[in-house]
C-alpha cells in the first residue's frame, strides 16, 4: 500500500511539472513566427507560404514560370472529378464536410474533443468512405491526394486557422507534435528545427532549405522528385528518411499530431495548394 | 474542357505560344507487372493533333518511349485571342479524346 501511494505521488508529482512547464500555445506561436521574420526582414509574412521561393531570386524566376501551366492541372481535374462522383449510395463527398467541402481546409487539421485525436483532411476522406460502404483508399499516394487536393483549391487564399482547444488532451497532442519537430532522430541526429529553423535559408547539397513557417500551407503539393502531388505525410516520410529514421505511416497518430503543430505554428499565412516544388 | 486534356494558349506578337497536357498513362510495352511477371501491354498516344479554328497547325507522333501524361508545347504564327484550340489525340488502341479552348 505505501508503494502504491508512493507511485501515485511520484505520478501526480511528474504530471503536474509537465503542466507547469507546458508553454502556452499562442506563446509559443508569436515566438515562432517572430524568429524568422527576424530571420527574414525582407520577406513579407505571406510570402512564407511560397517556401524556398520567397528567398532566391532564382528559382522563383523558375518556378514562376512553372506556374504558368502547374504540373498538377491533370491531377487537380481528377480530384474535381472524384469529389463529384456520387458513391453507390448516391451520397459524394461533399455530405462528409462541412459547407460540402469549400472553404475549410484552412482549419484543418483540428482537434476532436469527442473522439480525443487528431484530424486532417486525408483521415476524414477516408473515414467518410466507409461510412458510405466504400473500400478505404491508400494514404500518401493515389486518389486520395487528388481528392484533398481539390478540397485544399477550394479554400484557397483563406488564412491558416488552427485552433488548439483549452482541453488536455488537444495540449498533450500538441506538445507531442512539438516534441516531434525539436527532438533529434535518425542516425544523422536532427531535428526538424535544426534544418528548417536555425540554417533554413542555407544551401544544403544542391538545395535551399525552407523556413518551417509557411511549409504547410502549400500541401498537397506537386513534387519533381516524385513525378506527382503527394500530401505532407509523405513529405515527412521523405524527411525522416533524409535524416536516416525510420518514417511512420500515414496518417499515423506521430505524424498526425506534428501535422497540427507545424500547421498551428503557421497561422495566417494564406492557403496556396496545392503547390508545386522541386 | 473536357476531361483529360489541359490547354492553356496564349497570344503575344503575332505568335501564339500553346501548352497543353494530356492525361494517358503511355504503357511502353516493356514494363512487368510485379505480381505476375508478366509483361504488361504497351498503350500509349500514337497521334496528337493540334487544330486553330479548325485548321491543322501541329501533329505530333508520338511513341512508347514518351513519358506517362505527355507535355506539348509548341509556338505557331497567328493566332488571336478568342480563337478556339483543338487537342485531339488517338492512341495504339484506338482510343480517341479532345478538348476545346479559348486563346487568351
Amino acid at each position: 500500500m505505501k508503494k502504491l501511494l508512493l507511485i501515485v505521488t511520484s505520478i501526480v508529482m511528474v504530471t503536474g511539472v509537465a503542466f507547469s512547464v507546458q508553454a502556452d500555445p499562442t506563446q509559443d506561436l508569436r515566438t515562432f513566427q517572430n524568429y524568422y521574420k527576424k530571420k527574414f526582414p525582407n520577406v513579407k509574412f505571406d510570402d512564407f507560404g511560397n517556401g524556398i521561393y520567397a528567398l532566391n531570386k532564382r528559382l522563383r524566376d523558375e518556378w514562376e514560370i512553372t506556374m504558368e501551366f502547374p504540373p498538377f492541372g491533370l491531377t487537380l481535374e481528377d480530384g474535381e472529378r472524384l469529389f463529384n462522383k456520387p458513391f453507390k449510395n448516391g451520397k459524394t463527398y461533399a455530405s462528409c464536410f462541412k459547407n460540402g467541402g469549400r472553404n475549410i481546409a484552412q482549419n484543418y487539421p483540428y482537434f476532436d474533443v469527442k473522439r480525443g485525436m487528431v484530424k486532417t483532411i486525408e483521415l476524414e476522406i477516408n473515414e467518410c468512405r466507409k461510412r458510405n460502404g466504400e473500400k478505404k483508399l491508400k494514404y500518401k499516394k493515389g486518389p486520395i491526394v487528388a481528392i484533398s487536393a481539390y478540397i485544399h483549391s477550394m479554400a484557397k487564399g483563406k488564412r491558416t486557422n488552427v485552433k488548439v482547444p483549452n482541453n488536455p488532451a488537444a495540449l498533450a497532442a500538441y506538445n507531442k507534435g512539438k516534441e516531434f519537430f525539436y527532438a533529434r532522430r535518425g542516425q544523422l541526429n536532427f531535428s526538424c528545427a535544426h534544418c528548417h529553423g536555425a540554417t533554413s535559408g542555407m544551401m544544403v547539397g544542391g538545395n535551399v532549405l525552407s523556413p518551417a513557417l509557411g511549409q504547410t500551407s502549400h500541401f498537397p503539393a506537386y513534387r519533381s522528385k516524385w513525378g506527382a502531388v503527394g500530401t505532407i505525410h509523405r513529405r515527412y516520410t521523405g524527411c525522416n528518411k533524409q535524416v536516416r529514421a525510420k518514417p511512420f505511416k500515414g496518417q499515423s497518430k506521430e505524424y498526425r499530431n506534428l501535422q497540427y503543430f507545424h500547421t498551428y505554428m503557421s497561422n495566417g499565412i494564406p492557403l496556396n495548394a496545392p503547390g508545386t516544388r522541386f | 474542357m473536357a476531361k483529360g486534356i489541359l490547354i492553356r494558349s496564349k497570344a503575344s506578337g503575332g505568335v501564339t505560344l500553346v501548352r497543353s497536357s494530356m492525361k494517358h498513362k503511355m504503357e511502353s510495352g516493356q514494363r512487368k507487372d510485379k505480381k505476375t511477371g508478366k509483361k504488361i501491354p504497351a498503350h500509349f498516344i500514337q497521334v496528337a493533333k493540334f487544330e486553330h479554328n479548325g485548321k491543322v497547325v501541329f501533329t505530333a507522333n508520338l511513341g512508347p518511349a514518351v513519358s506517362k501524361n505527355p507535355y506539348v508545347s509548341f509556338k505557331f504564327k497567328g493566332g488571336n485571342k478568342g480563337d478556339t484550340i483543338k487537342v485531339s489525340w488517338v492512341d495504339n488502341k484506338g482510343k480517341s479524346a479532345s478538348s476545346e479552348d479559348k486563346i487568351r
